[in-house]
């Protein structure tokens, strides 16, 4: 984390901020005190907090950041909950590697979620809370179609992947709206590319471990989900395309491209509306 | 040395490929995507530097057309490497190695041609490749060298997002770097059980990839890179 850049990134969007740099060092300043004293998982937040001291009471201009970056931080909070909630349900996930790699998981989408608070406080920014969630997909009822997902553990290797895949959609749908935004650009990036080694993962670990997934592999093919229902086909819907910017990609130039290749050669976004349709079961309005 | 298998259906096709690439190639890009050609058109600056290798290498350019040069250059890295690992392929793959990694070929064979495409006359000249340091008969070696691709890959782009202006051309970037990270946490399962996202790719602090700029990682890339690469012009932070 270079947070030097960060501040040169908000001083360049932000002219006015010159008038604070007073807070700003003193902001740095208390930080490299209280640096050494602090836990590390505690860092994101340290940062955070040292952020809106250097911007309290001004109104932020970064209205489309922040707006992007709560969005984020709501797929965080589903993910993080998900994952926590497996960890604690007893007989879901066997001990060893799978356990292991859930932990890994679940601790990177929690360190997701507080670098985000933290990177919208620091942005001026008030972080959304957490929603309720039902992970069973019945909003709220409990009685969803996916209430064995912590009992079951293929039932919930399936969420799991709808979810990492889900989220790299989510994240490239709106990066247009990060253009410009620097090391926040760049942060969301990192976050981003993390969430696609989680969903390799997940689709690695179900081809190895099951049956049913036909021919799933860690990228995506064609629209297919390796997943037997069609509650979870809008997250792959449109993953299908084998054409980018207009340039084919079947066969291109001569080189033999299938179409399967071609479609998992790039990953597809997602737009807001879609993502807000598919995560809705899992919200208790 | 190695043993070599080569499928002979495989070499055929890759000669008919090759032969209708140079045919095109003589013809020029004639049905290349209109929506890039702005590009190409808005840089005939770094068109004349970008085709001809300088004393000081190869230029990939200034601004987005830069940037997109400076994915090319590494696309095209990539896909020499996995078409020789599937060319000669390491003693003792099974079935499943082979079928993941003609898979990671195509796909990084694809993103090749596609930034070529996108390029036109501001695209880089074909870079001469040297994996004199990687045994391909050899899975540990193979394999690691993936893995090194696949991480700086990944920290390429997510270091570079930010010096693009265009929008659409960060959206793509965006749809390539997140099968990089796919292919990343693949080769590392099949090094290692766990590792497709443990702290040496991701700081778990933040729960952030890695990212790095243009010069430290092509100064990683270079030592597989037998064509000087000049980066002098590409935009920086």
């Amino acid at each position: 984390m270079n947070f030097d850049n960060i501040f040169k990134e908000i001083e360049k969007a932000d002219p006015e901020v010159s008038g604070r740099l007073d807070t700003r060092r003193s902001a740095l300043k208390n930080f490299a005190n209280y640096g050494g004293k602090l836990a590390l998982t505690a860092v994101p937040l340290a940062f955070g907090s040292m952020f809106k001291k250097a911007y309290a009471g001004t109104t932020s201009t970064k209205e489309d950041v922040l707006a992007v970056f709560n969005y984020a931080l709501t797929l965080e909070y589903l993910e993080a909950a998900f994952y926590s909630q497996a960890l604690l349900s007893p007989n879901l996930l066997p001990a060893g590697p799978i356990n292991q790699a859930i932990q890994l998981i679940s601790a990177h989408e929690t360190a997701h979620v507080n670098f985000i608070k933290a990177a919208i406080e620091a942005a001026g920014g008030t972080a959304v809370e957490s929603p309720t969630f039902d992970f069973s997909g019945g909003k709220g009822s409990g009685e969803g179609s996916f209430k064995t997902a912590f009992s079951d553990l293929a039932l919930f290797l399936a969420v799991s992947q709808t979810f990492e895949d889900t989220g790299v959609r989510a994240y490239k749908g709106r990066a247009e709206e990060l253009l410009g935004a620097g090391e926040l650009l760049t942060a969301a990036l990192q976050i981003h590319s993390v969430e696609a080694r989680h969903a390799s993962y997940i689709r690695y670990l179900r081809k190895q471990a099951g049956s049913g997934v036909g021919n799933l592999k860690p990228w995506i093919t064609g629209n297919m989900s390796g997943i037997g229902t069609n509650l979870v086909q809008a997250s792959y819907n449109g993953e299908d395309v084998t054409s980018q910017a207009s340039i084919d990609i079947i066969n291109i130039n001569g080189f033999p491209i299938s179409a399967d290749a071609a479609s998992e050669a790039f990953d597809e976004p997602l737009t807001p509306a879609d993502v807000l349709m598919i995560i809705d079961g899992f919200l208790v309005p | 040395m190695p043993k070599i298998k080569i499928p002979q259906s495989r070499l055929l096709a890759d000669r008919e490929a090759i032969a209708q690439v140079s045919r095109r190639r003589f013809l020029g890009y004639a049905g290349a995507a209109t929506g890039l050609m702005a590009v190409a058109s808005s840089c005939k600056k770094e068109d004349m530097q970008s085709s001809s290798t300088t004393l000081e290498g190869v230029d990939l350019g200034s601004g987005d057309p830069g940037i997109l040069n400076y994915a090319y250059a590494l696309e095209q890295l990539e896909a020499a490497f996995y078409i020789k690992v599937i060319e000669s392929q390491f003693s003792g793959i099974t079935s499943n190695e082979t079928s993941l990694l003609t898979d990671i070929r195509d796909h990084e064979i694809a993103h090749r041609e596609f930034f070529k495409n996108a390029l036109k006359e501001a695209a880089i000249i074909d870079l001469e490749v040297d994996f004199s340091s990687i045994d391909f008969g050899s899975r540990d070696s193979v394999l690691s060298t993936a893995k090194a691709f696949e991480d700086l890959g990944v920290s390429a782009y997510n270091g570079a997002g930010r010096l693009i202006v265009t929008p659409a051309y960060l959206v793509l970037a965006g749809k390539i770097v997140s099968v990089e990270a796919r292919h990343a946490a693949l080769i590392r399962e099949l090094i290692a059980a766990g590792t497709f996202a443990d702290e040496t790719a991701v700081d778990m602090v933040t729960g952030l990839d890695g990212a790095k700029k243009p010069a430290d990682v092509l100064a990683i890339a270079q030592k597989y890179i037998k064509t000087t690469i000049n980066a002098s012009n590409l935009p920086t932070y």
